[in-house]
């Protein structure tokens, strides 16, 4: 008895001293993932010292639902337009050679323009083709209403603004596995019969399905979490999650909205879980071969 | 030696094996001619062997030959088709690779079967197929296994298998065993030819590994910087080299100093004659290490460096007087009795010898 229980502590020691140098890793995730999780998560049904599902129901408002509606429709639309834009130009990318000066430039700058998110690039925006932006003064002389009624700062902007980064950010996460298609995989194809088209269907899409879908679902976090953007172009209403809860945390017309924000929050969360669930669902339905 | 293809079981797997001719050929990267003029012949079932060190140009003519490289000039021509300007995806031929080229999302089965899909074949048909050609390579238990479930060795079976099961006129093998370790290649180089033999499908087989081409090839084309040295059955070959490349690329081989007159080297004191291609006077005889006989002797000019036991057969390294190292190859008893710093007597048997220029080999 008292051997093995020498032997179970010697195991836990030996998987501490393992673990160890992970421990910073685990503090962060405890810091800034578990503990505001856990804060969202109590604070959207306990709040003021009483326990309460009223925020959650007002998750249900008209007000609410819209938001997350137009936040749905804007996350998924740039990362699909993204998704796609973004896979033919890392394939493009990926098809020249790796001494291209070309190539590396196009990574260069698709690794700043994913970043380049924010109020500089709603700046931008509005700069080029806002009401009084450059383009939009230049081509009125043609007699052309670039501006429009707004569209800009509409959610058709936003997604036309979102789609800006949206598109780089899937050439960099793309690229890796778009040269991992072994240049045998093809030939195998071809020798077998294959034409360019026939080796594509067969081989290479299915091939990089999990891997197009995943790019997919991180661009679709990343746009509905995205706020400097939204929050910069969108100063009327609330189109969007992210300004929903700025406005519920902000609001000096109802006070005591800090709840709401966060059942807000909360339900971003749920949101990009079940995205997440549906990722993998979809990835084991399509790709058995990778479990 | 192995089999000749006319030995071969009639089997409706088989289709009747074709011709190729490689005439001419030549491929230049920039300033490197990786193919100088390369002129080969494949008889009907036939497998040859293309041997060299790696740059040789081997792999660029079996790329040519399968369409997946483009000769700068020269022609390809299978069963008298040309064939130089068909695309890679018309020409009909079956390719193993070195590197593992499964399709990893497909499994076994479908991956066998995906060359017949790709010509139309039923679903039924095709599985029947890829079920007859993984029997033909002993892997049917593992037909609904994807590539990364199974070992290297497996994987190549299947590619083998896949290769086959469009009935190609021609079976291209690009260093398929070279990924593999040594007992596998010995095992899966053996299964190849079996294979080969039963399809009787024309095969060209390209290696580095002497051994794997002498054992499996009817004939073993040596290439050197993008010629054809020589092409040969493999006991032809290792007797007679035509070149000092191909002597000394195939199999060991001593540079001893020989002078030649009128057609016999003397070497290390014995009479041998020559063969075609020596020169006529001083230069180093190329002796194979099974063809030196050690005799302990204490008045005798050489003396034992080192021993190396191999199991059934031992190497015993030794230095003549003039400070030359030569190999000997004993059977493991004859090697019993010798010993590093002893001193020996070496004879060499009067089988031909290829003699050539000192300067050739760089002495």
């Amino acid at each position: 008895m008292a051997e093995a229980a020498a032997g179970r502590g010697r195991r836990a020691g030996a998987r501490l001293r393992e673990g160890a140098p992970l421990l910073p890793f685990f503090a962060y995730l405890v810091i800034f993932l578990v503990i505001p999780t856990v804060a969202v998560l109590v604070g959207s049904v306990y709040l003021d010292g009483s326990f309460s599902f009223g925020r959650i129901h007002e998750l249900f408002s008209s007000t609410a639902l819209a938001a997350l509606w137009k936040s749905v429709l804007l996350s998924a639309s740039t990362a699909v337009v993204g998704a796609v834009l973004g896979a033919v130009l890392a394939w493009l990318v990926a098809s020249s050679p790796p001494t291209s000066v070309l190539r590396r430039m196009m990574l260069s700058l698709c690794s700043v323009l994913a970043q380049f998110g924010g109020v500089a690039l709603a700046f931008a925006f509005v700069a080029t083709v806002g009401s009084t932006g450059v383009l939009t003064l230049w081509v009125a002389h043609l007699g052309v209403d670039l501006a429009g009624s707004g569209w800009l700062y509409t959610l058709t902007g936003l997604v036309l603004v979102y789609t800006y980064f949206q598109i780089p950010l899937m050439v960099i996460v793309f690229l890796p596995a778009l040269e991992g298609l072994k240049a045998q995989w093809r030939e195998a194809a071809v020798s077998l019969g294959a034409t360019g088209w026939q080796y594509w269907r067969q081989v290479a899409v299915p091939l990089l399905t999990p891997a197009f879908l995943g790019s997919m679902l991180l661009l679709f976090a990343n746009a509905f979490a995205a706020y400097a953007t939204a929050a910069a172009l969108v100063s009327i209403g609330s189109p969007i999650v992210p300004l929903l809860i700025r406005q519920a945390l902000t609001s000096e017309v109802v006070l005591g909205q800090s709840g709401f924000a966060y059942a807000l929050a909360l339900e971003m969360i749920v949101v990009v879980a079940v995205v997440m669930v549906a990722y993998t669902l979809l990835v084991r339905r399509t790709s058995r071969w990778l479990r | 030696m192995s089999q000749r293809p006319t030995e071969r079981t009639p089997s409706d797997r088989s289709r009747p094996g074709v011709s190729v001719e490689l005439t001419d050929l030549t491929r230049t990267y920039g300033q490197v001619n990786a193919l100088d003029g390369l002129t080969l012949r494949l008889e009907p079932g036939e497998l040859v062997a293309l041997l060299g060190p790696s740059g040789c140009g081997k792999t660029t003519a079996l790329r040519i030959l399968a369409g997946l490289d483009e000769a700068t000039s020269g022609t390809v021509a299978v069963d008298g088709q040309d064939l130089t300007s068909v695309p890679a995806n018309k020409r009909d031929m079956g390719m193993v690779f070195q590197a593992y080229s499964l399709f990893p999302h497909l499994t076994v089965l479908d991956n066998v079967a995906f060359g017949l899909k790709l010509r139309g074949d039923d679903r039924t048909n095709r599985h029947l197929r890829a079920a007859e050609m993984l029997e033909l390579v002993g892997l049917s238990e593992h037909s609904e296994k994807y590539a990364s479930q199974l070992s290297g060795g497996q994987q190549q079976r299947v590619a083998l298998a896949r290769a086959l099961a469009i009935r190609p006129r021609v079976l291209l093998l690009d260093e398929p065993l070279s990924a593999l370790d040594a007992k596998v290649r010995v095992q899966l180089r053996e299964e190849i030819r079996r294979v080969q033999l039963e399809v009787g499908t024309t095969t060209l087989f390209v290696t580095h590994d002497q051994e794997e081409a002498l054992a499996v090839a009817d004939r073993v084309g040596v290439m050197s910087h993008g010629r054809l040295e020589q092409i040969a059955a493999p006991a032809e070959l290792y007797a007679h080299p035509a070149t000092p490349f191909v002597a000394e690329f195939v199999g060991l081989n001593n540079k001893v100093p020989a002078v030649v007159s009128a057609g016999k080297a003397e070497v290390l004191g014995v009479q041998v004659p020559t063969l075609v291609g020596s020169v006529e006077d001083a230069g180093l005889a190329m002796v194979r290490p099974e063809s030196l006989s050690v005799r302990a002797d204490s008045e005798g000019t050489a003396s034992i460096t080192s021993v190396a036991f191999l199991g059934p057969i031992s190497r015993v390294h030794c230095t003549l007087a003039d400070q030359t190292p030569v190999i000997a190859q004993l059977t493991s008893s004859q090697a019993r009795d010798l010993a590093p710093g002893q001193r020996v007597s070496l004879e060499v048997e009067p089988a031909p010898v290829l003699v050539v220029p000192a300067a050739t080999m760089g002495a």
